[in-house]
This record gives C-alpha cells, structure tokens and sequence, in this order.
C-alpha cells in the first residue's frame, strides 16, 4: 500500500508490504540508520522515535500505520547548521553514552520530556528513562545530560 | 524477527470495522490497538493473523466521561490519557494508582485500555482493579450490543467474552463510594514489568467499622480474583490489625497458590499475603477511620 508521510519535516511518498515494521521502514527503506534496533518486543527502547508528537517504539508498528503520520527520528535533531543540539551535546558533555547503542532511544524519550512543562527532577527522570535499557553507563550520566539540558532550556527561556 | 504476511485494513467508522469483522469472522482475523501486546506476539511469530483490522481510527472509541453514577472509557482511550484523566484522578484513584505500575510511558502512549483488558494477561493490573470496582464491559458486533460484568468478561488466561467477530467499545465503572479509601500495590522484578501478584483494595469505613470493602488479587490465578473470603472477614467488623491479619489469612487458605519456574507457590503466598495485610491497612487509613 501506498503511505505519504512526514519524515524529519520532509513530506515523502513511500509503498510499503503491510507487515513491514517501522523499525525497518527508517533504517532499510529510508537509510535512517540512527534509530537502532534492539529486542524487536518492545522492552529495550532502542528503536524509539516520536510519532505525532509521542514517543513510540517503531519495532511494534507498522509502516502503514503511519499513514498521514508525522515522525521524528535522532536524524532530526541535529541542529540545521550539522552541529549537536543541545541534548546531544549534554549528552557528549555528560558522558550519557559509551556504546552508544541505546543513545538514539535515549534522545527521542528526553525530547518528549523537555518538552512537556513543569520542572524535572532526578526522580521524574529516571522515571521517565524507565522503558529505555542501557548496558553501559549505569544510567546516572544520562540523568545528568538530560537534568542539564533541561537546566540550560529553562534558563534560556526564562 | 519479523511478522508474517497479512492483509490490512483501516476502517474509519464503527459500523465498518463491525462489519469485518462479521465478514472475516472464519479468518484468522485480529484487531490491532496499541499493538503493545499483539505486534510483539506477531514480531515471534506466536501470533500470525492473516488479516489485522487496525481500529486507530476510530476516534470515537477514544474518550473518559461522566455517564451517570459511572465513569465510562472508551476502549481505544490511550493508557496515558486514562492515567492522567481529571475524572479517573478524582472518582477513580485506585485505577490511576494502578496505572502507576503499568508498563512504561512510552509503551502507555500507544496501549490502550481496551487492548489491555482483551489481552487479559493474568498479571495485568488494570483487569484486577476493574475486577475489584464492578466494572462492566460493552461489546458490539453486527449482531447487536450486549454488556457483561467483570466475572464474566475475564473467563482465563489470555481469555475474555469477546468473540472474534465482537468488539469492545467501552468499559463502564460505577463511582465508588465517595469515603471510600483505596490502596494498590504489586511486586515485580523491575518497575514497569508486569505483577508477580497486585492486589487492589477499596475500604470504606463509618466510625472505625467497615461499611463495605471490595478487593481484587492479580497473578495468583488465572485471572483476576476476587477476593471474596477477606471481603466477608472485613465487612461489619471494626478495624484492627488482628481483624487484618485474620482476613488476608482467611483469603490466602481459599487460594492454592502455584509454582512457576523461578517462583515457587510458597513465594507467591506469603508474597500476596504480605500485600493484602499493607493494601487492606493503607486503605483503611484513607478511609481515615483506622482506630
Ligand atoms: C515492554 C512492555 C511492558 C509492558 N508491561 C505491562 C504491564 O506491566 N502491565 C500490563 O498490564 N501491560 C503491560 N504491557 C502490555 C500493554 O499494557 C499493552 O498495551 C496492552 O496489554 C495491550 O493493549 P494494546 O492497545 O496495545 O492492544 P493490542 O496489542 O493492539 O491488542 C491486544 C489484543 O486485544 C485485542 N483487541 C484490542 N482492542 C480490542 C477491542 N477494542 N475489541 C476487541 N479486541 C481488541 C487484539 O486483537 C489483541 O488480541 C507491556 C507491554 C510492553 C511492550
Ligand atoms: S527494538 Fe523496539 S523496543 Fe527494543
Ligand atoms: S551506552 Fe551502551 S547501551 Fe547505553
């Protein structure tokens, strides 16, 4: 079937087989290879991107679905000029990857975060990284990229 | 990893979704909600539907409103926007507080409510609140509507009333009595993961003595229980620990707990046992009355 979609702000038309997941939709079809693929079950966060605005795991659905969808992938966030966004560059700053395996899933779930209102804190943090496996850092860098991006946003806006 | 092959089909109105599923009803046919449950099932190939009959698009399956002395969700209403719903944070806490432990906020943008209960996982939280508040559950098809109540909607284990050619379109809770305090704890290995037992309680007290209690156990059956033997020990009696003590030990003797590999039954005993004594006390002492 044929979907028309937007992709990182850019419309794009694509036809796709009905079990074709969005995982593979990104990474095979559109050569996104930033959104990782993990556990393909939907426990490890790897693969999550934003559709419409909300994170979702784009292993557990299917291209088709995103009919009329708007997604953003990690390849979005860069800022138009090439360079790190804010968030990425906490994240460099704060030591929140080593593998960087679970960075993308990461990402997307602190984006939706830092764009809801109210103040974060550590707790809501890690509340809010719950659904996303690292292997590597122990999670406490990561809490500090994001805490300090959320800082640096806040000051900005204020 | 990777489903295996399937028509698909988006319906944009009720009335059409009903009718494939009256036209597919000898197929393999599956509707698809959240897909938090089934697209994993489909990723293993545990489940491979030859059509899916995605529902997203009935919006108006996808709401929480005040229908009389009810609270009434729409089964396509998102786990997030049940959880944090002005009407279910001020008439339903016990089902907000349960949510709490349900999943993780990405998997409850997409889950919904509708799609949790038709799954009917044995250690699923919201069917064990929905069990302990009376809840009832309306199910359409082109044959008509028909409602059922919580212990006829949830039969077993990954089992429930609705046929394949039916559609639930909506769950009904009445209001609980507004004194009431509830409690709704679980143990499981890691935050997000489903219940190795919850356990749901509502207790409402006058002047220490318990008007009414309702109270529902998850993962120690095959679905939700009702826990009639600590409700009948409570009700009448005045609160105290050793009325407590003496109700979750009447439930627990009605249960023949099961081993489970890693989790013995004797475990899951004195771990649903531990839970009714701490949720049955928190609630009372909402209710405010715990002399
Ligand atoms: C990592 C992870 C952790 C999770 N942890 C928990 C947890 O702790 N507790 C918990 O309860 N759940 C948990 N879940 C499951 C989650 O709550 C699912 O959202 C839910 O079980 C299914 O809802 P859904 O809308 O995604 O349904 P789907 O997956 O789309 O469908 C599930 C089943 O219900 C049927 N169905 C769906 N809607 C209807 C309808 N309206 N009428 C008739 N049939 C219908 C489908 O055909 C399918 O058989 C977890 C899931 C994941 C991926
Ligand atoms: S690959 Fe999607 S959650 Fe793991
Ligand atoms: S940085 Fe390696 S998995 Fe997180």
């Amino acid at each position: 079937m044929t979907i028309s979609v937007t992709i990182n702000g850019e419309p794009i038309a694509a036809t796709v087989e009905p079990r074709l997941l969005v995982c593979d939709f990104l990474r095979d079809h559109l050569g996104l290879t930033g959104t990782h693929i993990g556990c393909e079950h939907g426990v490890c966060g790897a693969c999550t991107v934003l559709v419409d605005g909300r994170t979702a795991r784009s292993c557990l659905m299917f291209a088709a679905q995103l009919d009329g969808a708007e997604v953003e992938t990690v390849e979005g966030l860069l800022l138009p000029d090439g360079e790190l966004s804010p968030l990425q560059a906490s994240f460099r700053d704060n030591h929140g990857l080593q593998c960087g395996f679970c960075t993308p899933g990461m990402l997307m779930t602190a984006t939706e975060l830092l764009r809801q209102d109210g103040r974060l804190d550590r707790e809501g943090v890690r509340e809010a990284i719950s659904g996303n496996l690292c292997r590597c850092t122990g999670y406490e860098t990561i809490v500090d990229a994001i805490l300090t991006a959320g800082r640096d946003q806040a000051e900005e806006t204020a | 990893m990777k489903p295996a092959p399937f028509d698909y089909r988006r319906p944009a109105t009720k009335a059409e979704a009903l009718r494939l599923l009256s036209d597919h009803r000898d197929d393999d046919a599956k509707i698809l909600a959240g897909g938090q449950s089934l697209v994993p099932m489909m990723n293993f190939r545990m489940a491979q539907p030859t059509v899916i009959i995605d529902i997203n698009r009935l919006s108006d399956l996808a709401f929480v409103e005040e229908r009389g002395e009810c609270i009434a969700i729409g089964a396509l209403t998102r786990h997030n926007d049940v959880m944090h719903h002005l009407l279910v944070r001020i008439h339903l806490p016990l089902l907000a507080m349960a949510y709490e432990n349900v999943a993780h906020h990405t998997i409850r943008n997409r889950g919904t409510i509708g799609g949790n209960v038709v799954h009917a996982d044995a250690a699923s939280e919201v069917p064990a609140v929905l069990t302990a508040l009376d809840a009832e559950f309306v199910i359409e098809s082109t044959e008509g509507v028909r409602v059922v109540g919580a212990d006829d909607f949830f039969l077993g284990v990954f089992t429930t009333a609705v046929e394949t050619h039916e559609l639930l379109v909506e769950i009904r809770i009445p209001r609980p009595n507004a004194r009431a305090g509830v409690s709704f704890e679980e143990v499981s290995l890691r935050k997000g993961d489903f219940a190795i037992v919850s356990v749901a309680v509502e207790i409402a007290a006058d002047d220490g003595q318990i008007e009414s209690a309702r109270i529902a156990i998850g993962g120690v059956e095959e679905r939700a229980l009702r826990a009639e033997a600590a409700e009948q020990a409570l009700v009448g009696a005045s609160l105290s620990d050793d009325v407590i003590q003496a109700a979750a030990a009447a439930q627990i003797d009605a249960i023949s707990f099961f081993d489970a590999p890693g989790l013995s039954a004797a475990y899951r005993r004195d771990t649903a046992k531990a839970l009714l004594e701490r949720n049955i006390r928190a609630a009372a002492a909402r209710a405010g009355r715990m002399n």
